[in-house]
This record gives structure tokens, sequence and C-alpha cells, in this order.
């Protein structure tokens, strides 16, 4: 090859790769990338909440083991959670002996339960200890009230005052009957949650009101024989259907108070369990796939739609939920309002100077400002503030207990309006500036005036842009924590902020939600194990409920937008 | 300048073998108006007699202010930012520019169609029906009356009598502009002002609109503004030529474009210049 051919190629090869960078591929394969990497991103943290926080409702089978270390051997029961490799090293630095010639183990964590007999319900153990592993079809898993599950077999079942099922001669018989007393048991504590939080709740409201209201008259100075007696009778009713309320509740709590079981646990302990503490009993390794099937809907709908129990590590997340959504609702119909009127004074009515650029300079730099500052500020003004002033003026009675003095659902929802307030009312303005002159002059030219022309034409056109700020405030508010913890949230609020009992809708109540409720379980309990996949299981709710709720958004707009199309042509 | 064109107008008019004479009534009189935006001055001095009934057309080349004089008519300026008019608007003897008027009557008796069609993201119904729910007519019966009447009036009411409950954006540009048309006379206005409301529209759009035009000046006074020169000859009983802000002249149309009294508007009709 001569020098001049070489030239030739050489130039031509650049004159190509000069091309290439200049026909923009390299910016195509560039931006592609950055978008499959946002979707990869968001699909894997979508699909890892799932596949964790939704796999803790299958009902796993239950291994039996034998532990042989140093001599001993204890037999083990219990679901496999995790398997991990370890360093022998590591092992080793630890103070475990091991035989194996590897220098990797594999590690199990086993869910062992039966917290109440064994200390812990969860234990790692080291694989080559293993020995005898089986699935015996014959073990038991308990759900119950309080102490995590249990892990064993039934050995024999005792109705109260009935006689004793032998589990180990009619294995069949015990077993139906404990399904049928577990069954009534639940029946009858659903009837007297019913009771304590429906009647005796609506009883104690009552006796509430009573008193503040005798409290009311006394510091009006008209407390007088006759108000007093009045007061008293209408005490006396509220007290006898208390009793006899009570009465009722308690014939129910003896119903189901002397039932119990026999069970062994792995060891050949054996325990008595009474029945009315039982939620659940089953029995996984002789389950088809269509039983677990049904055990994991039902497990997945208690987790829904049930109150936590046991420091919410058990139970489920229907309290944090429902005030969630509320929440959410709430400071939807306060901020939309308030960021709408603001914009339509901002675009449509000020003069457009330096006053009104400062002050939208100004809002839309509160979008910047740390949630945690919106906090602060709304315990210090609305709860602190207007709350304290609210209760001097209104419920005199109740102080010093404060009504709205205290951290509550109204006031969680005005600091998250107040949070999102610049997201509407930037939208809002963008939507205005939209709407084609024309069409504000056609009104006008037929001798609207401007307000008219504003309510009947340009909001309207307008309404898609402010359900874009509605959406983007919904997304901002139902993900955040921090804020609220400051002025309303709590651990635990199993009594529902709507209810029947006037004015129905409780706004000084406090609420739960499901994204402190994530901060609770996942980094406030003391059962880290058992609380992590209702971690995950949380937060893929927190996650499915946002997404729901700005579906229904994106499809409201959607048809507004269908409706009132601009006019671009 | 101009006074002095009408005077030859009526000189004209008496001449024997020209059109039959018309008694004109005058509708709208302005004297001495001129137009500021900020410090620029949009209007020179216009003196103008636009008569009862008959179509007047505005023409001249861009930016000439014969839009700025028709938006004056109906105040659409005052929307406008350091908008400022001196002189006199008289309709019907009145001032339009007084303190005492109430501009949203004052457009409800001058209706305007614009250059785009601009209906309202509204059933067809509810566009025409716009006007008279501003004034609080909201009674059905009324309202099915006018909007039927307004619809036939703008010729419209064929076309879309069974959907008249749809979407106005659906229409075509001709038809939306009717429906524009429909609803500006469904409020009863003495005058309509059209600016350029054939220009965005294809030839046999503009042709029905021609068409209306012609009918709806045995009720209104019409003042239209056009950039096309045949158009203003067909439709219009008096014709404006003006540029650079000044009317340069102001004459019956045959007389205007057969015989023009000045050199600028026959070097600008004969396609000398604009």
């Amino acid at each position: 090859m001569d020098k001049q051919q070489y030239q030739d190629i050489h130039a031509t090869n650049r004159g190509r790769q000069q091309g290439w960078l200049r026909s923009g591929e390299p910016m195509i394969w560039l931006n592609a990338a950055a978008v499959s990497v946002s979707i990869i991103a968001v699909v894997g943290l979508l699909l890892l909440l799932a596949v964790r926080g939704l796999g803790h409702f299958w009902p796993a089978d239950v291994l039996s083991v034998d532990v042989e270390y140093q001599g001993q051997t204890r037999a083990l029961l219990g679901e496999v959670v995790e398997q991990v490799e370890v360093s022998g090293e590591q092992l080793r630095e630890a103070g475990f002996e091991l035989s194996g010639p590897g220098p990797f183990y594999q590690r199990t964590l086993l869910k062992q339960g039966n917290r109440d007999a064994l200390g812990t319900d969860f234990v790692w153990l080291i694989d080559e200890q293993f020995a005898n592993l089986a699935w015996p079809e014959d073990v038991m898993v308990l759900e119950r009230l309080e102490w995590g599950n249990f892990y064993g077999y039934l050995r024999s079942v005792t109705p109260r005052g009935g006689p004793t099922v032998d589990a180990t001669e009619e294995a069949q018989r015990a077993w139906e009957t404990l399904q049928a007393l577990i069954a009534e048991t639940v029946s009858v504590r659903e009837n007297i949650r019913e009771i304590e939080q429906g009647a005796i709740g609506a009883i104690n409201h009552e006796l509430e009101r009573l008193r503040l209201r005798e409290r009311g008259l006394e510091m009006r100075g008209e407390l007088d024989a006759v108000a007093q007696a009045e007061l008293a009778e209408e005490r006396a009713t509220l007290d006898a259907r208390f009793s006899s309320l009570q009465d009722e509740l308690n014939a129910l709590y003896e119903s189901i108070r002397g039932h119990h079981i026999e069970a062994e646990l792995a060891n050949g302990q054996r325990r008595q369990l009474p029945i009315a503490q039982i939620v659940r009993a089953y029995q996984p390794n002789a389950l088809g796939p269509v039983e677990k099937l049904g055990l994991y809907a039902e497990r997945l709908w208690e987790f829904l739609s049930d109150e936590p129990r046991e420091a919410n590590t058990e139970g489920g997340v229907f309290p944090a939920m429902f005030g969630t959504v509320l929440m959410v609702i709430l400071m939807s119909i306060i901020v939309t309002p308030f960021g709408v009127v603001a914009a339509v004074y901002l675009r449509e009515y000020a003069s457009q100077g330096l006053v009104t650029r400062t002050i939208r300079v100004a809002v839309n730099n509160l979008a910047g400002v740390p949630s945690i500052v919106y906090g602060v500020f709304g315990l210090g003004f609305f709860v602190y503030f207007v709350g304290g002033e609210l209760d001097q003026l209104f419920f005199p009675e109740s102080l010093p207990r404060p009504t709205f003095g205290t951290p509550g659902l109204m006031w969680a929802s005005l600091t998250l309006a107040l949070l999102t307030l610049p997201v509407v009312i930037v939208a809002t303005e963008e939507g205005l500036t939209r709407i084609p002159k024309a069409v504000r002059e056609g009104s006008l030219a037929l001798g609207a005036t401007r307000a008219e022309t504003l309510w009947r034409v340009v909001l309207p056109m307008a309404s898609p842009a402010m359900m874009t700020g509605l959406i983007l405030a919904v997304a901002r508010a139902a993900g955040e924590v921090a804020p609220l913890m400051l002025v309303g949230v709590v651990k635990l609020a199993p009594t529902l902020p709507l209810d029947g009992n006037y004015p129905f809708l409780h706004l000084d109540q406090k609420f739960m939600h499901l994204g402190f409720h994530i901060y609770d379980v996942g980094f406030q309990s003391p059962n880290v194990e058992a609380a992590r996949p209702l971690v995950y299981a949380t937060a893929f709710l927190l996650v499915v409920i946002i997404a729901l709720l700005n579906l229904a958004a994106v499809s409201l707009r959607n048809r507004l937008r269908e409706r009132y199309k601009s006019l671009e042509h | 300048m101009s006074s002095h064109a009408i005077d030859l107008k009526a000189l004209k008019r008496d001449l024997p073998g020209n059109a039959a004479p018309v008694r004109r009534e005058t509708c709208l009189r302005m004297e001495n108006l001129n137009l500021y935006y900020g410090t620029a001055q949009a209007l020179h001095d216009i003196q103008l007699e636009i008569p009862r009934q008959q179509v007047t057309a505005f023409i001249g080349p861009s930016g000439c202010g014969k839009s700025s004089l028709l938006r004056c008519i109906n105040r659409m300026n005052d929307l406008v930012d350091g908008c400022r008019v001196s002189g006199k608007l008289l309709l019907d003897g009145e001032d339009v520019y007084d303190r005492s008027v109430d501009v949203a009557a004052l457009r409800r008796r001058v209706g305007m169609v614009f250059q785009k069609p601009n209906p309202f993201p509204k059933s067809i119904y509810e566009n025409v029906a716009y006007g008279l729910r501003i004034q609080g007519i909201n009674r059905k019966r009324v309202l099915d009356e006018v909007v039927e009447k307004a619809l036939r009036a703008a010729a419209l009411w064929e076309e879309v009598k069974d959907r008249l409950h749809q979407s106005a954006l659906g229409m075509s540009g001709g038809q939306q502009q009717r429906l524009v048309i429909a609803r500006t006379i469904a409020v009863e206005p003495e005058v309509l002002l059209l600016d350029e409301p054939a220009s965005a529209l294809d030839p046999i759009s503009t042709l029905k609109i021609e068409e209306l035009i012609y009918e709806l000046k045995s009720r209104y006074t019409i003042v239209i503004v056009t950039h096309n020169m045949q158009q203003a000859a067909r439709v219009s009983d008096m014709t404006a030529f003006m540029y650079m802000g000044k009317l340069i002249e102001f004459d019956d149309t045959d007389t205007l474009f057969t015989n023009p009294e000045k050199k600028q508007t026959e070097d600008y009709i004969t396609g000398r210049y604009g």
C-alpha cells in the first residue's frame, strides 16, 4: 500500500466517523440508554417490592429438621425464610465449629415461631448441621392474636366442658372440631368488636358530649337543679344501656373462653393453647396449590382489611390505608380551590409588573422548601396557634384537654395543602396562559364581562391544567411522611376518623398513614425479621394506592381534555 | 380630506346615470378619531360616516390600521395595555367612548366576528345560546327559538339541526365561522363587525360567507375588513381605503374601484403595491 492509498483510506475513515457523529446516531443511543436505565430502575423497584411483599402471604411449607451440633441434637420446625452463602472464616470467627472442607457454607434463616415457648421466632442455622430433613404432613401452623405464629403438632382438642377429641386416634375429627371452634370464635370476636367499636363507642361519644354540655353550662353559670336533673337522667339511660351491652359482651367473651387445644412442639414439649387466641389454623404441607392459593387470598385480604396487631408486625394495614386516602382527598379539596383562585388572580387580574413577577418567583421557590419545614410550620402555626385559638373560642368546655390544639387530620391535610399549593398554582397558571386569546375575545365580543368570560369559558378550558396540578400535588402529598409526623400521624390509631357518630368526619382525630407505617414497622419494630416482609408489602401497597389515585385523576383530566380541546388551527 | 370625498360622492349621486340613489342614514360616525398604542399612533384623524343597513368594507395593505379601526367600534382595543383613543366615535349619535357607556352593553349592540373561527368548546346549541345566557335568559323555550332563528339566519340550520348538542369543534372551518356569525346575531346586535371573516377559509366556504353577508345586510349594518379586493368589490356597498393609519378615500364601492379619486387608491387596487 503506497502512501497515497493509505491517506485516502484514512481520510475516508475519518469522514465516515465524522458522518456517524453528525448523523445524530450517538445521541439517539445515549437517549435510548437513559430511558432504558430509568425503566429498568422503576420496573426493578416495583418487582422487588411486589415479590418480597406479596410473597409474604404465601403459606410456605414447614420444614422439620434435626440440628446436630457438638454432640447435641435439637429438633426444629419452621418456615425457610432466606438462605445465604457465608464464608467459613466468618463463621469460625463467630465461634462455630465447622466440619466441612469448603470455604463457603450455606446458612438458613428459619422462622420457628413459638415466641412464647422458645424466646425468639427466627433462628439462623448452618446447613451442614442439618439431619433428617422432612416435611411432615401433619405439621400445624396457628396464627395467633399474641406471640406470633405457632408451629407444632395437634394432639387434642377440648371444647368447653365437652369431651376431648384425641388427635392421635381421630386426626380427621380433631382437625374438623378445631376448625369449627375457630370459625365460631372468629365470628364471636367479630361481634365483640362490633359492639365495642360501634355501640359502646357511640355511648362513650354521647357520655363525652354530655360531660362537655355539663361543663359548658357550669362555665356559663347555668347549671341549675333542673339542668342537673336532666343531665343525670340522660346519663342514667346511657349508663343503663352501657351496662346491658357490657353484660352482652361478657356473655360473648364467656362463650369462647374455655375451648382449648393441646399441641406438641418440635422438641416434644406439650402446651395448652386457648382457641380464643387463634386466628387461623392450617397444615401447609398437606395443602394442594389451589388450597394454598385460597389461603393466600385470605391472608392478603386480612392484610388489606384488618387492623394491625402486635406492634404493627402482624395483622393488616387498613387504618393506615384509610388514613392515607382520606388525608389525600381532604388535601385535594383544600388545595384545588386555593391554588386555582391564586393562579387566576396572578394571571388574569394582577398587572404583570415587578410585584407579580416577584410573587411568582416566590411561589415557585416554595415548591423547593424541604417538607419538614412545612411540618414545623404546621405544628407551630396551625396546631398551636390556630388550633389553640379555636379551642379557646369553640371548645372551652373540654379544656385543658385540647380538641384542635393538638396534631390531627385537619392540620395534616392543611399542611400538605400548603406544601402542594405551588404545584397547583404553577400548573393552573400555565393552563390559563395557553387558552387562545381568540376565545376570550369571542366571549367578550358577545357582551360578556371579564368575570363572565373567566367563569364560563376560561376556567372550564383550563380545567385539564388544574387537574394536572392536582395530579402532581397528589403524587407529592401521598408519599410525604416527614411533616406528617409533626402534625397528626401516629403509630397506632385503629379508630377510623370517619364513623357513624356525629359529626361523622372527625377532623381533630389523629390517624395512621402508610408512609409512616413503613417507617414504624421497618425501623421502630422490636421484631425486625417479622417486620421486614411487611415493609415491602406496605411499600408496595403505598405505591399502588398512589398510582391508583393518580390514574383516577389522569382519566378525569383526559375526559376534560377531550371536552375542552383547545382550538389549535 | 375624507369629508371632501364625501362631498364629492354626494355630488356624484345627484348626477343622472349613477347607481340608484339610496337614502343613506348614518349609523356610525367617526370624528377626528385617533388611536395610540403607547406612544405609537395607529390611527390618524379618521373622519367617516358608515351608513345603516349597508355593507362597508375597509381595505388597505397590512398594518394600515383597518383592523384597529374596526376594533375601536366595539372597544375591543380596551383589552390592549396602553391603548388610548381620542376624538369621537358616535353610534346612533352617542359617543361610544363616553364614560357612562357600559362596554358589555355596547358589545351586545355591536357584534364582532374574528379572522379565525373561535367557537367555544361547547355544543353548537350552547355556542349560539351563550350570549343569551350571559344576559340571564335561561328559559329553554326562548333559547330554542332564538338558536333556531340565529342558525337559520346564518344559513347553518339545515346542516346542523340534527347535531345541535354535539361539540362545535367537530365542524368544518366554514361552518364554524357561520356558527360564530349565528352566535353573534343571536343577541340581536345593530352592527356586525367582520374582521377578515373568510381569510382562513377555502373558496367554497368563502362564497357561502359572502352570500350570507349579502342576506344579512337588510337587517344589520355591516362593517367588513378584508384583504381581498375582489371580495370587497363583491360584497360591499361602500369602501374605505386606508393607508398608514390614515383614511385615504371613502366612496361607493363601484366608484372607488372604477374611478378612484386618489392616485394611492388607484395604485393599490390595480396591484401596484400592497
